[in-house]
């Protein structure tokens, strides 16, 4: 497939090694193809709308970009390993619902971090358990995962609560309302980088750390790339498994606990339907779905760049109504980018 | 070429009778009158016509998979409703109208499949991300087609009759989703194709040195997935008399229940019709049951999930085998 590209170049002879050089080169390094998506996207709606270079706009950017990242850094880990997961909204969902109940209804002086430690437990045991059924069901994950995302979801809905918590726990409030850094425009408004980014920080570095330089992280690329040949390495496929689901759903239940803490309130419908968006930033990060590949960069990247997508369109008047297409547009084109590349 | 009573087969009827009989003794009559009947029956075909499309994604093996489905036949809904309205009248040409509407979400569906049959075996995308972009991109064009609204279709005589009014005591959306799947057990069983298609399940690396042309079975297969979604987008329009984009949220689990429920081997090459048919039927007498007991939509779900990841256990546990094991 990719020798199409070569007759389009043809008529400039002299041109042709480079180009195909370069787009060889691109297709090696998909996460500057990320990049140059998102200087496209910020240059023709910075163009169209001078809005848009405002540190307001930047920040919400970044904002919107923390539980969104949290759970990208989980898929990653699970399509580098092969699989795929969409139960982790689920999980962040139950999360965040029974904890914000726990700890107004029994303990409401309960610390910020005994939260986010007891949040990320939770979402590991949920997520553990996902790793242990995709192994012994020897079911494809992305049904099995779908099972237990209803299973965890009406759950939550069935016996644990609809209603809304208004007034979360102070610890959980403070939290959210804890500026890093805060910046006063000319003409007086007041925008506020919350410190819930430095979270999403140390997450992609841990997660950055893992799968480079531990080896947990090598088996993790070892059985996405060929599971048979992994485990006749010696790779022990049910702790990978068990790990990277795990992962996820630990990276989830912190991803919960920051949904709330900034958006206030405690929704237990919040979050469903957004799993999909966040496989396609990783999938546009350059991730292959089919596992052994995927950087953290990359995912960063995209996130950045469904955030973008899902942000700027009402600046430069398209209608949210399209949001959704073009999210979908664009997963299309990845993916049909990305297949392109040379197989190993 | 004998009609097998498999295992599966055998499993699948008795829980349709278990399910009848459950349901007389804990709902009494009314559940087995045949007003109830008609009426469970009529429900069958739009999550039928679903699962028949996803049970072909998944026999092309390779992970294949159909997650566009309920997506298509709710754009194939709104995109015909939108065209048809403008040049035909429903108040003066009710069948007209019909007819035309139906035509026009058969092409919407045909090309939703042919998009999707050209991304997975021309573009070369995985089943997964093609189907989920595709997915994204049918009702992100539903919702920019009806500003996020439902649209009322009216009362139109012919299409409210095929949705809704039993001939001969069988309601006709069911009789046509009977039809579609005699003729899909009969292409799959006797035609080339559907030989071709079970072997590329199987065995890709060996179907493709046997010289079966991979790509175009798998475009064909994605295509027959579109057509198979916007007749049930057909049906949805017709016992609705309305479309919306978000109609059937959950149909896409309940769509991969009714496969996998059915034996419908999620890596490809295994899958019956009339399994799927008889699957869809006990999942929809069960669902009424629940609704005669006035149990909760999310407990429904609940019981979907866990259906879901127990027919995925049992596919994996064998009893003869166990009885063996037993034995010694």
């Amino acid at each position: 497939m990719t020798d199409m590209t070569s007759p389009a170049t043809a008529p400039a002879p002299l041109d042709k090694p480079s180009a195909a050089r370069i787009w060889h080169w691109l297709l090696r390094h998909p996460p500057v193809f990320t990049l140059i998506m998102i200087v496209l996207v910020c240059a023709v709606v910075g163009s169209i709308n001078p809005d848009f270079w405002q540190v307001a706009n930047l920040f919400d950017i970044l904002r919107a970009s923390t539980v969104r990242g949290l759970f990208a850094l989980g898929v990653l880990v699970v399509l580098a390993s092969g699989g795929i997961d969409v139960s982790f909204t689920a999980i962040a969902a139950f999360v965040m619902y029974s904890i914000t109940m726990l700890v107004t209804n029994w303990m409401p002086d309960m610390p910020m971090p005994v939260i986010l430690v007891l949040a990320a437990a939770g979402g590991a045991c949920f997520g553990a358990l996902n790793g242990l059924l995709i192994h012994s069901l020897r079911a494809p994950s992305l049904i099995v995962t779908i099972g237990t995302q209803y299973v965890i979801r009406s759950f939550l809905l069935t016996f644990v609560g609809t209603a809304l918590f208004m007034n979360i726990p102070v610890s959980m409030e403070s939290f959210g309302k804890l500026a890093l850094f805060t910046h006063h425009s000319a003409n007086g408004t007041i925008s506020v980088l919350p410190a819930s980014v430095l979270v999403l920080a140390v997450a992609a570095v841990l997660t950055w750390w893992i799968l480079q330089r531990t080896l947990i992280g090598r088996a993790v690329y070892a059985v996405g790339g060929n599971p048979g040949i992994a485990e006749r390495l010696g790779y022990n496929l049910r702790v990978v498994h068990v790990f990277v689901f795990a992962y996820a759903g630990l990276l989830a239940g912190i991803a919960g606990i920051m949904h709330v803490s900034s958006n206030r309130l405690a929704n237990p419908f919040d979050l469903a339907g957004t799993e999909l968006e966040i496989i396609a930033a990783v999938v546009l990060g350059g991730a292959r779905i089919t596992g052994g590949s995927g950087s953290v960069i990359g995912t960063m990247l995209g996130v950045v760049l469904i955030t973008l997508v899902s942000n700027v369109l009402i600046l430069v008047g398209i209608p949210s109504t399209w949001q959704l297409a073009i999210v979908g547009v664009f997963i299309v084109l990845a993916g049909a980018v990305f297949s392109l590349r040379p197989k190993r | 070429m004998q009609f097998r009573v498999d295992r599966q087969l055998g499993f699948l009827a008795t829980v349709n009778i278990a399910v009848l009989v459950g349901g007389g003794v804990l709902v009494g009559a009314s559940f087995l009158d045949i007003y109830n009947l008609q009426s469970m029956a009529s429900q069958v075909p739009e999550l039928g016509l679903l699962a028949l499309g996803v049970m072909l994604a998944m026999m092309s093996g390779n992970g294949g998979i159909d997650l566009s489905g309920i997506a298509l036949a709710n754009l194939s809904g709104v995109f015909a409703y939108i065209v048809v309205r403008d040049h035909v009248s429903a108040d003066d040409t009710p069948l007209l109208f019909s007819w035309a509407f139906a035509g026009v979400a058969l092409l919407v569906g045909l090309a939703g499949g042919m998009l999707n049959g050209l991304l997975v075996a021309r573009a070369g995308l995985t089943p997964i991300i093609a189907t989920l972009g595709t997915q994204l991109f049918f009702t992100g064009l539903a919702v920019a087609l009806t500003n996020g609204s439902a649209v009322s279709l009216g009362y139109v005589e012919p299409l409210d009759n095929f949705g809704n009014t039993p001939m001969l005591g069988v309601p006709q959306c069911f009789a046509l989703f009977l039809a579609v799947a005699l003729v899909l057990g009969v292409v799959l069983r006797f035609s080339p194709f559907g030989l071709r298609l079970r072997l590329l399940g199987s065995n890709a690396k060996a179907a493709r040195f046997a010289g079966i042309p991979e790509k175009r079975i798998l475009f064909l297969t994605y295509t027959a997935c579109g057509v198979l979604a916007s007749v049930a987008g057909i049906v949805i329009a017709a016992r609705s008399s309305s479309v919306k984009w978000d109609y059937g949220s959950s149909y896409v689990l309940i769509a991969i229940l009714i496969a996998v429920m059915a034996g419908v081997r999620p890596e490809g090459g295994y899958g019956r019709v009339i399994c799927v048919v008889l699957s869809a039927t006990a999942l929809q007498m069960l669902s009424s049951l629940f609704n005669f007991m006035d149990i909760s939509n999310f407990f429904r779900d609940l019981a979907w999930g866990v259906l879901l990841l127990a027919f995925l256990a049992q596919s994996q546990f064998d009893p003869r085998a166990w009885f063996k094991a037993l034995r010694r």
